[in-house]
């Protein structure tokens, strides 16, 4: 049963902290999500691999099978087909001697690899679920977000409206697709087959707010080894999209890694938006009424 | 701590200049041509509700046969839009306010009826009590059927349509103007009917005045969300939209006398509207594909807030 027009407004925008509730569901287990800890990634692409393997993924991305030049990422971006994708990012970065028996302290000029796991966020207020109007988008018992294949009818309009440019339709299929944190799996009681591949731990499942206090132990250890560039991102409820059901570790600022800096859910404004359409409308019929006021016959 | 005092880069970084965004799958003429039907179908609507009111019948008559079939037409184009046609009214089956494309397809659900049943009785006699009610209440949902779309177009993460909210319902309201406007000028100048023919005119006027008071509004729109209703291919279309507009508002002025400067200007005016939609879908697009405006107007946000 869903439980209508309780707090409304804070279900389009801020601080939700039972999202699964908040859509209806009574009973359901924790929320659970991923912390991709970025820091210890080392691109080595299992992630994509299992994630194409579990969920049969086409390769009809035209990116895949070409070289893109950037580094060693060829996957180029999260799709319809690609719902993990690594990004790999070679900066030219000091750093500081390692060597015990070095010649004092100094720099050394040298070139930093990142490597990042990219997913759906599964927000907390998710747009493209918002602004499906099928109903084909849909939040699961766990706090996740899916698309019913099913149902969806391609309209795209999701497409446009993940902040996070996560979503996209499949042209030869017509629907539109994208990482479901393996469904099946959880339903299963297994972890999503990329977290389950990831040799080194850089991508964590588990209950949200485990994580979350996993991953504030993590930056805190990193700050304190003098990592003054690590960040979460998508950890914050107080954020845009409510906080994300999949958050990560960056060592540098979001949109080097292709993520947007401070994205909001499109949402967020959407009782303004009507309230101007509904002052245009009338526009419309004044400005009729104006023309037929004064005419001659 | 070892903690090193970065400069803040000048320029904007991203990830091999690759979107941020997707870029939309909505594409012309498909998007434009469904946005002026709808427009069109609304403001006519409109009309034969006032006409109706005002004892105009032929006016009413051919207003709200015009409004049914540019709605039906208007459905055609957005059933083509979709991935998966066949699975048109998915669009149905649930009504959730937090969709403007949902409310949008009840709208044009409501609409479609209304005006039909309207326009049947115009043409049929039948039920003239039912027909009356029916074209009454499409006065409600005609303009409701023109304006959605600035919602629907705004509530996206596209930056050059989410910062539109306040003008694109308004380029909506005055496109439906000036396609009402535009019918009803080349319908009078084909027929020789000298009738209506100074209320369309009117209409045109103010339509294309409204119309262009909006897209102004987007041109001058500050930072870089802005910028691509003032340069690039966006820009281009607008700016053909406005000479076009305007151009069809003076004829319109002229159209007095001349049955020709009556079709020049509702032609001028057609071209105008589609042209402002096409302007609007590529600024979207542009404004989508290139990181900078994405992460620009964020970190300003950010800032600010």
């Amino acid at each position: 049963m869903r439980k209508e027009g309780s707090a409304i407004s804070n279900s389009l925008y801020g601080p939700l902290d039972d999202v699964a509730g908040n859509a209806g569901y009574t009973g359901h287990p924790q929320r659970v999500g991923f912390f991709t800890d970025t820091t210890v990634c080392i691109g080595c692409k299992a992630c994509e691999v299992a994630c194409k393997e579990w969920n049969g993924l086409p390769d009809t991305d035209p990116d895949v099978l070409q070289l893109t030049g950037m580094s060693y990422d060829n996957t180029g971006a999260l799709g319809a087909d690609s719902w993990r994708h690594v990004a790999f990012i070679e900066q030219a970065a000091p750093v500081p001697h390692v060597h015990a028996d070095g010649d004092g302290a100094g720099e050394d000029a040298a070139t930093r690899w990142l490597m990042a796991s990219d997913v759906c966020k599964h927000c907390t207020h998710a747009a493209c679920l918002d602004v499906c109007p099928t109903g084909a988008l849909v939040r699961t018992e766990f706090g996740t977000v899916i698309v019913q294949p099913d149902v969806c009818n391609g309209c795209a309009y999701c497409v446009s409206a993940c902040p996070f440019g996560v979503i996209d339709r499949r042209e030869d299929d017509g629907r539109a697709w994208k990482c479901t944190m393996c469904y099946d799996r959880l339903r299963g009681g297994l972890e999503p087959a990329c977290a389950k591949a990831c040799p080194t731990d850089s991508i964590q499942f588990g209950p949200l707010d485990e994580l979350r206090a996993v991953a504030s132990q993590r930056l805190a250890e990193l700050h304190a080894a003098g990592e003054a560039g690590a960040r979460l991102y998508g950890a914050d409820p107080e954020d845009g999209v409510g906080g994300a059901g999949a958050f990560f570790l960056l060592l540098d600022e979001p949109e080097v890694y292709g993520l947007p800096p401070d994205p909001v859910v499109t949402t967020r404004d959407l009782p303004q938006m009507w309230r101007w359409a509904g002052a245009a409308a009338g526009v419309l019929a004044v400005g009729v009424a104006i023309a037929f006021a004064g005419a001659r016959r | 701590m070892t903690e090193q005092l970065q400069v803040p880069s000048a320029e904007f970084r991203s990830y091999y200049g690759r979107p941020i965004l997707k870029v939309t799958h909505w594409k012309e003429p498909n998007l434009p041509a469904y946005l002026v039907l709808g427009e069109l179908s609304g403001a006519l609507a409109m009309v034969g509700a006032v006409a109706h009111a005002t004892g105009r019948r032929s006016l009413a008559r051919t207003a709200r046969l015009g409004s049914a079939v540019a709605a039906y037409g208007g459905g055609a184009l957005l059933a083509a839009e979709l991935g998966r046609p066949e699975r048109f009214l998915n669009m149905l089956r649930v009504a959730k306010p937090t969709s403007p494309m949902s409310m949008g397809s009840w709208v044009l659900a409501a609409h479609s009826g209304l005006i039909s049943a309207a326009a049947a009785t115009e043409v049929t006699g039948l039920l003239p009590g039912l027909g009356a009610a029916a074209g009454a209440a499409s006065a409600m949902t005609g303009p409701a059927l023109a304006t959605y779309p600035g919602v629907l177009l705004a509530n996206t993460a596209v930056p050059a349509w989410h910062s539109s909210y306040r003008e694109l319902p308004l380029l909506f309201a005055g496109g439906g103007m000036t396609a009402a406007g535009a019918a009803g000028l080349a319908a009078s100048a084909l027929r020789a009917d000298r009738a209506d023919f100074d209320a369309a005119r009117r209409l045109a006027i103010v339509g294309a005045l409204v119309e262009s008071a909006a897209g102004y509004g987007l041109e001058v729109k500050p930072g870089p969300e802005g910028e691509v209703y003032r340069s690039g291919e966006g820009a281009r279309m607008l700016t053909a939209a406005r000479y076009l507009t305007l151009g069809g508002g003076i004829a319109a002025l002229a159209a007095r006398r001349s049955r020709a400067a009556a079709l020049v200007s509702a032609a001028l005016l057609a071209g105008g509207g589609y042209c402002a939609k096409a302007a609007v879908l590529r600024a979207g697009k542009e404004s989508a594909a290139d990181p900078r405006y994405v992460v620009e107007s964020q970190l300003r946000d950010a800032g600010s807030g």
